[in-house]
């Protein structure tokens, strides 16, 4: 991006983005919603389009792209399906990231290029029953047996794509008497001995996508997959979901995006009072609000994307789109179903579905609290 | 195989009108596509590259805007790009255009060419044809499927009623339906492929030994648009409640009447 512009090739990539999303996600979100049940066929053609692997080295088998171009991949999938945008999110920004940054040149042969060459599809499990914003709180275990490997006792809530993922990483206390500091980082395959799924939880909103309870029963983990050091496992969470904010904020201004254009649609048709709902000043002005807040949150999203990009701090540039742009998700959402009426809470029309899909961009990855505390602290409050 | 893909960059006609007053194309705001036929090109050549091995050079001419159909290409999987594109080129008409076009393809080394059959912004289904002709190589046009036997094709063409299966040498030149084949996505890391790459450009200066200058450009246009105009709108049609058989009847009555038939 140079001058508030993208540049030819995100304008391509945004393209690309764009017809598959209509042509291949758009058809089926709706069943995919209803049926509570992500594709395993479009997760497949999302990996040939290499859109598991937008923001990494070609080196380890990665498209090569930008974080911004991961952005507008976000931005285009989430403005039909949120759930194919926290499919990609989980596995781009919060998986691969550990092993990208964290994993020796050995472990990222050997897990990270599989994970964005589009061969397998990664989770993130540091979230457990008590242990939310609070993540320091987290209670599984890994204990050394006398090889030096790692047994792994613990259950895992709300791991997104676990119900198909290949290749888990998962946080866990080596040393409890530590707390943070002695939790680890671990890259775990699916069949492991004792490694178990639940069914996908239950949910408002993104209720395609997978998203269940892990139970780690005596897993036998090799210490060749520790990732970092021991004890720096916190950090290396605390370090993806900084940089998976930017990837939530621009899901939060695709599902917004996304509701606009369909009411922009609707409102060239739906007539009332004898004019089309569009010649209303209200219609307009409303209109007007929600696209200037959505353009904002954008800005936002491409600026910590670009800061990210350039290697600055972007943690707090993070932090400030992800709340921004959650809440004017919620907002638009909202305004678009009342735009909308009846209609609008009707199950036919998509803008319902964007509605309950808002609302988690404010909870998860951190909540909009947790983001003003962040901010706050980068203030230096 | 070395294959060769000439492709066109039009406005995207689904969203594309005419301007009452001067019945041209308002072309502001309309996206620009690769014609569709000649993607359905694309993908048969990318098909063919993965059966027989060998390169996907695409060709296209137009204005340096049409840089970004060319980087799609890239993007599908297509290995070099070639930009034939000069002022003196506008105004060209389908005769003038083919020949501007054998002559970039004269500087090439090609086992096959593969065009579209036409462009949706003009309906000529002229230049892949005329191409071949330049070039003297046999064509197959309106091609529905392509197999390799050899160094020969076996080409199925879509006819009236029917379909040929005709068996071809190569160089040749196809044109292809869209039914030909359905274009692949450009994949993330094509498209970062795509831009790294460079596009070729070729002008007057590098082409002018390989065509008569006279021949190119709006004055080497044979044909020139004398008028256009939007087509007026039908008055409504006749309903006959009949049974089938007079109606069919009637038809025929009409048809003849007509000096339809």
């Amino acid at each position: 991006m140079e001058g508030f512009k993208l540049t030819k090739t995100q304008l391509l990539q945004q393209e690309l983005f764009r017809k598959f999303a209509e042509n291949e996600i758009k058809p089926i979100a709706k069943e995919m919603d209803e049926k509570e049940e992500y594709s395993m066929e479009l997760v497949q053609k999302l990996q040939k389009c290499h859109m598991f692997g937008i923001p990494y080295s070609k080196e380890y088998g990665g498209a090569g792209a930008d974080v911004l171009t991961y952005t507008l991949a976000m931005e285009e999938v989430s403005k039909v399906d949120a759930s194919t945008g926290i499919t990609l999110s989980v596995h781009t920004s919060l998986c691969c990231p550990c092993i990208n940054e964290f994993g020796t040149e050995e472990q990222k042969q050997r897990f990270l290029r599989p994970l964005v060459d589009g061969t397998k599809v990664g989770c993130f499990g540091l979230t457990e029953a008590n242990a939310g914003t609070d993540a320091a709180g987290v209670q599984t275990t890994a204990d050394k047996d006398e090889n030096g490997d790692y047994i792994i006792n613990g259950q895992k809530m709300f791991t997104t794509n676990s119900g198909f993922a290949d290749t888990f990483i998962v946080f866990a206390l080596t040393d409890k008497s530590l707390g943070p500091k002695g939790m680890s980082a671990f890259i775990l395959d699916r069949e492991m001995e004792g490694l178990s799924v639940s069914e996908n939880i239950e949910r408002m909103g993104i209720r395609a996508a997978s998203n269940c309870a892990v139970t780690y029963e005596n897993v036998r983990v090799p210490k060749d997959r520790l990732l970092g050091k021991e004890g720096q496992g916190y950090k290396i969470a605390m370090t993806a979901l900084g940089g998976g904010r930017i990837g939530i904020g621009a899901q939060s201004v695709g599902i917004a995006q996304g509701a606009i254009n369909e009411v922009l649609k609707y409102v060239k048709e739906r007539k009332q009072f004898g004019k089309t709902i569009n010649k209303f000043q209200n219609t307009q002005f409303k209109l007007a609000e929600m696209q200037t807040k959505v353009d904002a949150a954008r800005l936002m999203v491409w600026r910590a994307a670009t800061a990210k990009d350039n290697h600055e701090n972007y943690a707090p540039l993070a932090a400030m789109c992800k709340l921004f742009a959650s809440e004017v998700a919620n907002e638009v959402t909202r305004g678009c179903v009342q735009l909308m009426g009846g209609y609008g809470y009707c199950r036919e029309y998509p803008v319902e579905r964007a509605m309950r899909d808002a609302k988690i961009t404010e909870i998860y990855e951190g909540t909009s609290e947790a983001m003003k505390m962040i901010i706050s602290g980068s203030m230096k409050v | 195989m070395k294959i060769v893909v000439c492709i066109k960059q039009v406005p995207d006609t689904t969203e594309v009108k005419l301007d009452p007053k001067t019945n041209t194309l308002i072309r502001d705001g309309v996206p620009s596509i690769i014609n569709p036929d000649d993607k359905a090109g694309i993908e048969a050549a990318l098909q063919l590259k993965e059966q027989t091995g060998g390169t996907v050079t695409v060709v296209c001419m137009g204005p340096p805007q049409a840089d970004v159909a060319l980087r799609e290409a890239l993007a599908m999987g297509c290995d070099d790009a070639i930009l034939l594109s000069d002022r003196a080129f506008g105004g060209s008409d389908t005769f003038a255009t083919a020949t501007i076009i054998a002559a970039g393809l004269k500087t090439l080394d090609f086992d096959v060419i593969i065009t579209g059959r036409q462009a949706i912004d003009g309906d000529t289904a002229q230049v892949g044809p005329q191409i071949a002709e330049q070039l003297h190589i046999p064509q197959v046009s309106y091609a529905e499927d392509i197999k390799v036997d050899g160094k020969a094709l076996i080409v199925k063409r879509q006819f009236e009623d029917r379909y040929h299966m005709i068996k071809v040498q190569t160089p040749c030149l196809i044109t292809a339906l869209s039914e030909l084949a359905k274009p692949r996505y450009m994949t993330v890391s094509g498209i970062v492929d795509a831009y790294e790459k460079e596009v070729k450009v070729l002008g007057f200066e590098d082409l002018k030994n390989n065509f008569d200058p006279a021949n190119i450009g709006l004055k080497g246009s044979p044909t020139n648009v004398y008028k256009s105009f939007t087509k007026q709108a039908k008055g409504a049609g006749t309903v006959l409640n009949v049974t089938a058989d007079e109606a069919v009847q009637a038809i025929m009555d009409k048809l003849v009447e007509k000096h339809i038939i």
